[in-house]
């Protein structure tokens, strides 16, 4: 399996954070300014959300902020551009849903989908893609043309993913693995008990770094996961009300940036703070 | 979609191999409970006026006066052979949510169904049914409020308690082995057909018609025609006010995604959609909720590419005039996804050969306050006057 640059963002002795926005919420300019706060704030990588438009993965918070972006105009070549303009240098994720791949570009005789948005997509700076309504059994061909543009394939693993069908996702799977903490959608609701340790056990034979997501809204909860043995934090919700609740208010661009920037900080920092109460564990191991 | 190997495996065991005597239970209930087998009922008036023999699959007749139990029986049944302790479902028309809590009272378990915002409005007969037989009634604000939106709801919903919950989905759509096995409990609609046809005139039908939304009555319908080479099958679709897609909108005035749509994945199926170029899902739009989704099951868009399945479409007006047609000449109010076959009927029945069957998929008693509605806002040529009585339901 050939990998990007992503495999920078999980250091040995830093767990990484990854935080999660729905580009052009609410507007172009101001995701602009929002993504560079995250990137400012210790973001490891970022997860950019493409809009689209029946997000089954996601809960109430993300799913309005994905009906935000559309009606602001977002559509997956103003995607492109927008990572184009964007001024970060962490590896960017592109998540977003099958069909958009499937559509974009035109196929020559003998391509397959969904090479030409995969081409365009590294092009455009992107160094993997979460694709949640994907199942690992019809991920071939995306898993080919991102081997041939160089780019990572990151799956989402559910405490229900039996063992045998995991095996097959690990398979088809580089950059990092998407822990979902709990069952359900994405959104900062604990509804679901968190069972993010069990998840992990389960994993530990696997080489590819570990991401937990899914419920974690501040640095003591980012220091948690990082304390049960994660290797990083993707956090989406919690930073997406921060947009949400901007937008509501009529708040300047300036000032939800450092709002955004601050708990970025306070999540990378509680991740940390989890690494450091880790039990060492024996070499080997 | 972490159930789904489950379903699968238990969509084998138990209904592909009627595993602990399933299959057995299941004929026994929807024969007891449900009302089957339906007739198949020779029209004689609609026949002189075609000149065509037009027999009629009255599937309005199934208890809860829709198809949709064969599937929301067959379904809560499996989840209670699986040992789940909850059921969830999605209606658009309402017609599937009234048909699921039937069944989940008649056998016991709990139940809550998902139903766009806008639906409830234009379905509230329906609501009250599905209330009256303990379920809940949960109302989805995201989009527009139709369909589309309650299927993504509803898989949120399991995406989150699938350890103890099934889904009934309410067509042939979603991942497999939804599709199939939706299919598989539809079925009894041709098979009964075929060998009621067979008895009475002791031949095969020259055409098939059944209205298509998602399309679980017209898989159902065509099921064991499938192989006939001779029988024509028509799926009817919803032409609504315009085939064309307004972009600007990300709407389609209507819901013909076999006639319109292109390939594409939605709900955990590739199939032919309704969407824009750059591949988001558009709003569809018909007079009839049931018929309003911009998805189609995989197989019936399998089986139009492979050229067996016509797709055909009429629009809202003609469905309509079928309304009132079947209604008036048959005394048989039909339900508004039903009317469009007979739209289409009374526009080519020069074309279909000389023995017709059509499915009725359901009866209109859930459609009167909406369809006196549409009816009034057209020049229709065959609307009764309703004079003093209009605008009072």
């Amino acid at each position: 399996m050939s990998g990007s640059d992503l495999a920078t963002a999980f250091a040995a002795d830093d767990p990484a954070f990854v935080p999660y926005l729905a580009v052009g919420d609410p507007s172009y300019e101001a995701s602009q300014a929002y993504v560079e706060a995250l990137a400012e704030g210790g973001a490891d990588a970022i997860e950019l959300g493409l809009p689209f438009s029946e997000p089954i993965a996601e809960g109430p918070t993300i799913q309005e902020a994905i009906v935000r972006a559309l009606d602001a105009g977002m559509t997956p070549e103003r995607f492109f551009e927008f990572v184009e303009d964007l001024d970060v240098d962490v590896p960017l994720v592109c998540m977003t849903y099958y069909n958009l791949l499937y559509q974009y570009g035109e196929v020559d005789e003998g391509e397959r989908r969904p090479r030409p948005f995969v081409e365009r997509a590294a092009e455009a700076g992107i160094s993997g893609f979460v694709v949640p309504d994907l199942p690992a059994e019809e991920a071939g061909p995306l898993r080919e043309a991102c081997d041939e543009f160089g780019l990572d394939l990151i799956s989402i693993v559910a405490p229900t993913t039996e063992d045998e069908r995991l095996e097959r996702l690990v398979d088809v799977s580089s950059g990092y693995l998407y822990v979902q903490a709990r069952l359900g959608v994405t959104g900062t609701d604990v509804g679901a008990a968190d069972r993010t340790a069990e998840s992990l056990e389960r994993l530990a034979e696997y080489d590819l770094p570990k991401a937990v997501g899914f419920g974690i809204d501040g640095g003591e909860k980012a220091a948690d996961v990082i304390e049960a043995g994660a290797d990083g934090i993707i956090v989406g919700s919690a930073l997406v009300e921060i947009v949400a609740d901007g937008h509501e208010r009529d708040r300047s661009t300036a000032a939800v940036a450092a709002d955004l920037e601050e708990l970025a900080r306070e999540l990378k920092t509680g991740a940390r703070r989890g690494y450091e109460r880790r039990v060492p564990r024996p070499e080997g191991s | 979609m972490p159930a789904i190997r489950e379903l699968e495996d238990a969509y084998e065991r138990y209904v592909l191999n009627n595993e602990d005597g399933f299959v057995d239970e299941f004929r026994r209930r929807i024969e007891d409970f449900g009302g089957r087998p339906t007739p198949l009922q020779y029209a004689e008036n609609l026949s002189a006026r075609y000149d065509t023999d037009v027999y009629l699959k009255r599937e309005d007749l199934l208890h809860g006066g829709a198809h949709k139990l064969n599937n929301a029986l067959g379904q809560v049944l499996l989840a209670k052979y699986m040992g789940k302790e909850r059921i969830i479902a999605e209606t658009g028309a309402g017609q599937h949510g009234t048909a699921t809590a039937m069944a989940a009272a008649h056998l016991d378990m709990p139940c809550e169904i998902y139903m766009g915002e806008r639906d409830i409005t234009r379905q509230r007969p329906n609501v009250f049914r599905m209330k009256l037989n303990g379920a809940e009634v949960v109302p989805v604000t995201t989009g527009r409020g139709t369909l589309k939106e309650a299927i993504s709801e509803t898989m949120r919903d399991w995406a989150t308690t699938v350890e103890e919950t099934h889904y009934v989905i309410g067509s042939i759509v979603g991942p497999h082995p939804f599709p199939t096995m939706v299919r598989d409990f539809h079925a009894l609609i041709s098979e009964e057909a075929r060998a009621q046809l067979h008895e009475r005139a002791g031949q095969l039908p020259d055409a098939v018609l059944a209205c298509a939304g998602g399309g679980s009555n017209t898989m159902g319908t065509f099921h064991h025609f499938v192989d006939d080479e001779d029988v024509g099958l028509y799926a009817v679709e919803a032409g609504g006010s315009s085939l064309a897609v307004d972009e600007e909108e990300g709407v389609a005035p209507n819901s013909a995604s076999l006639s319109t749509g292109t390939e594409g994945v939605l709900h955990g199926a590739r199939t032919k959609l309704l969407q824009d170029g750059d591949g988001q899902i558009v709003e569809s739009h018909s007079v009839s909720s049931g018929l309003d989704y911009a998805g189609v099951g995989p197989e019936l868009a399998h089986l139009v590419d492979e050229g067996r399945v016509q797709p055909v479409n009429v629009d809202d007006d003609a469905a309509l005039e079928g309304f009132h047609r079947l209604s008036q000449r048959e005394g048989i109010i039909p339900a508004l996804e039903t009317a469009h076959a007979f739209g289409y009927l009374e526009e080519h029945h020069d074309d279909l050969g000389d023995v017709v069957v059509v499915n009725v998929s359901g009866r209109g008693d859930k459609d009167l306050a909406a369809a006196l509605e549409e009816t009034e806002q057209r020049d229709l040529s065959n609307a009764p006057d309703m004079g003093e009585f209009s605008g009072g339901m």
